[in-house]
């Protein structure tokens, strides 16, 4: 005789009810969320295999709505039956990468370094210069972050012009750094005050000086910051446009403004307008997902004190 | 918070004699006079007294590196180990003057002036007439006043952000695939963005959003057509690549949260909504502060995504002030006029931001 003795009552179930509902909204709202961050860029993606037809009947899924082709990636020079010859599209399309590679890793190197040394110093020193104290020097470098890029993108256009560095890359990395300086200064501070000063204090009483300290025993505790610095100053310079439209031309354009200015005569191409931003956010979307971990690291740091 | 002496404070015995402080002085001073030599003597160059031709104003430059670089040494030689301290902050410092303070200094000359850099005759100063000009220029008014609803938009941004990171702090399954999902945007560059889903998704014919749109009942989807739509949906695309990173810093604070808290909310018998109002909130506050200044001073840039989907169009109602200065110059090529719209936009910006940060002062420590 199987007969259940032992019943939830009916309170308990209608929790059990609720409890499911409540589950379903959460990821009903996840998955539409993660429709709405994706779906770009698997339209991005797609769109760079399609012919003009699948282009103009807005044929979503491959394989099923149409076949895909290496129209886009062709027009590159990227493709596998183009990649062996020579192409003056692909050379130019490389110069634009190796433009914006260079700048970008350049320019958050340079801002990582003097970022940490500042961020050191103001951890570690009370300073004076003239009336400047400490928390001056500190707010000093941080309001940089206020400072909008058209205020100095104008003057910069006419120094750079007297300086002959109008369109080159080194004026780009200089501008650059200065604008995720002030991000560093901000991610390394936070990360040199949760080192504890005893640890200098045991290697000086060792017989370090403070330089020798500071590079064999404090950066590589704090090279975990270092490197979330470095990622959010990559992600930022690599998609900088409006100093790189304003200050570059044939030689130092980057690849932001390479993907602007691809309107044709007859209208835009698509797929070669799709392939070429493709190609500028794989890398991104490839350091996002390998080094999501420091991402979050660099932004949380300002958010917990 | 202001207390004296070093954090790491070590006793040195530097006998600084006076022959090493000359020394120093003589660094210091020698390297400045180089480079006024050096500027005096491309200045000449320029007017033609010297018979010489100068191309460029680089000298100054190298010239300012090598003060850079003197200024150190000097700091070492004149004060030992504290001079070797002053060596972490000395570089930034320098670098930031150059590119900041110098530049800044040379728009406030270059803002009262008539500047077309496409016209052979150069530089006229030529007073007031540029306020005058702004004052009845109705774009950039127009501009600023967009901007003001740009930012209000964070706000809205800021309620989504918030949710979202409650639901990722939540109990989930997958929760790393859906960070690194949500992440996702933030890592892409808003030109590719503006023009694959500004142009290519939203274009009327046959773009994916227009056709969800058809479906859901707007007959003739266009999507930059009138002014309200356009700036919405600029506001749209740019929260979409920025709500990621007020969630990451939102989800920061939540975690952060001791789990005690809610707990004892719970024990005492509130409610989800209620321990999320009385608990949760109050304590994000400050995070939430942070996260809103930081996505406001990124707002205020916002130029891209105008520059690249609408062009300021249609009639400016998109404009922001970054991206009609970008075409002010990219039309008329008048320098003089763009950087005086600049420095008036930046002097707004430090009261507005004064003036928030004083308020949320005020309301987070209360002065009876």
């Amino acid at each position: 005789m199987a007969q259940q003795i032992f019943h939830d009552s009916e309170q308990d179930l209608a929790h059990r009810a609720r409890w499911f509902t409540g589950r379903v909204v959460i990821y009903g709202i996840l998955v539409f969320w993660t429709i709405v961050c994706l779906f770009p860029i698997y339209w991005t993606f797609t769109t760079s295999f399609k012919l003009a037809p699948d282009v103009m009947q807005g044929n979503m899924i491959p394989f099923v709505d149409y076949t895909p082709q290496w129209r886009g990636w062709k027009s590159l020079g990227l493709s596998p039956d183009t990649i062996g010859t020579e192409s003056t599209v692909r050379a130019e399309f490389l110069k634009r990468f190796m433009n914006s590679a260079v700048t970008a890793l350049c320019s958050s190197a340079l801002a990582v370094i003097l970022g940490s040394m500042a961020a050191y110093g103001l951890s570690r020193f009370r300073y004076r210069f003239g009336f400047m104290r400490n928390p001056d020097i500190s707010f000093f470098f941080l309001s940089q972050l206020i400072l909008p890029p058209v205020v100095l993108a104008l003057p910069f256009l006419v120094l750079y012009k007297e300086l002959a560095l109008l369109d080159t890359r080194i004026g780009l990395i200089l501008l650059y750094t200065l604008t995720v300086l002030p991000i560093v200064i901000w991610i390394m501070q936070d990360q040199f005050r949760s080192i504890p000063v005893e640890l200098e204090e045991a290697a000086l009483v060792d017989g370090l000086s403070i330089w020798g300290a500071f590079l064999t025993i404090i950066l590589p505790i704090a090279l975990p910051g270092m490197v979330a610095a470095f990622i959010l100053s990559l992600v930022l310079t690599w998609n900088e446009y409006f100093f790189a439209a304003l200050l570059t031309g044939a030689d130092a354009k980057t690849l932001p403004v390479m993907v602007a200015s691809q309107t044709g005569s007859q209208g835009i191409n698509w797929w070669s307008m799709a392939a070429l931003s493709a190609s500028a956010i794989i890398p991104l979307i490839v350091i996002g997902i390998v080094l999501e971990r420091y991402i979050i690291k660099g932004m949380a740091s300002g958010a917990v004190k | 918070m202001a207390e004296e002496g070093d954090l790491l404070h070590v006793v040195t015995d530097d006998e600084i004699t006076p022959r090493r402080a000359a020394l120093g002085r003589l660094l210091v001073w020698g390297s400045a006079g180089i480079v006024a030599i050096s500027f005096l003597v491309v200045w000449m160059a320029k007017q033609g007294t010297l018979g010489i031709e100068a191309e460029n104003w680089r000298p100054v430059l190298y010239a300012y590196l090598f003060f850079g670089i003197c200024l150190g040494l000097a700091q070492v030689v004149q004060r030992g180990e504290q001079g070797k301290r002053t060596l972490f902050v000395l570089p930034a410092v320098l670098f930031v003057i150059a590119m900041v303070i110098f530049p800044l200094i040379f728009a406030l000359g270059i803002a009262f002036s008539d500047w077309n850099l496409s016209s052979p005759d150069g530089r006229k100063f030529n007073g007031w007439d540029n306020i005058r000009q702004m004052w009845g220029d109705p774009f950039y008014w127009n501009a600023l006043k967009n901007m003001v609803y740009y930012t209000l938009a964070i706000l809205v941004e800021y309620a989504i952000a918030f949710g979202l990171a409650l639901i990722l702090a939540s109990e989930i399954r997958a929760r790393k695939f859906f960070r690194v999902a949500f992440l996702m945007p933030l890592m892409l560059s808003p030109v590719a963005v503006s023009w694959m889903v500004g142009k290519s998704m939203m274009e009327i014919r046959f773009g994916p959003l227009a056709r969800l749109a058809r479906e859901l009942g707007w007959d003739n989807p266009s999507f930059f057509g009138s002014p309200e739509v356009a700036r919405f949906m600029i506001m749209a695309m740019d929260a979409w690549t920025f709500i990621p990173f007020m969630m990451i810093m939102l989800l920061a604070g939540l975690q952060a949260i001791p789990r005690e808290l809610n707990e004892a909310a719970e024990v005492d018998g509130a409610g989800k909504w209620r321990s999320f109002w009385e608990v949760t909130f109050p304590l994000m506050l400050p995070v939430s502060i942070t996260a809103i200044l930081i996505r406001i001073i990124f707002k205020l840039k916002l130029a891209d995504i105008i520059i690249n989907v609408t062009a300021g169009g249609p009639g400016g109602a998109t404009d922001s002030v970054t991206s009609f200065i970008f075409r002010e110059y990219r039309d008329r090529s008048n320098v003089g006029y763009g950087t005086l719209l600049a420095i008036v936009y930046l002097v707004l910006i430090v009261i507005a931001i004064t003036v928030f940060m004083k308020a949320v002062d005020r309301w987070m420590n209360p002065r009876y």
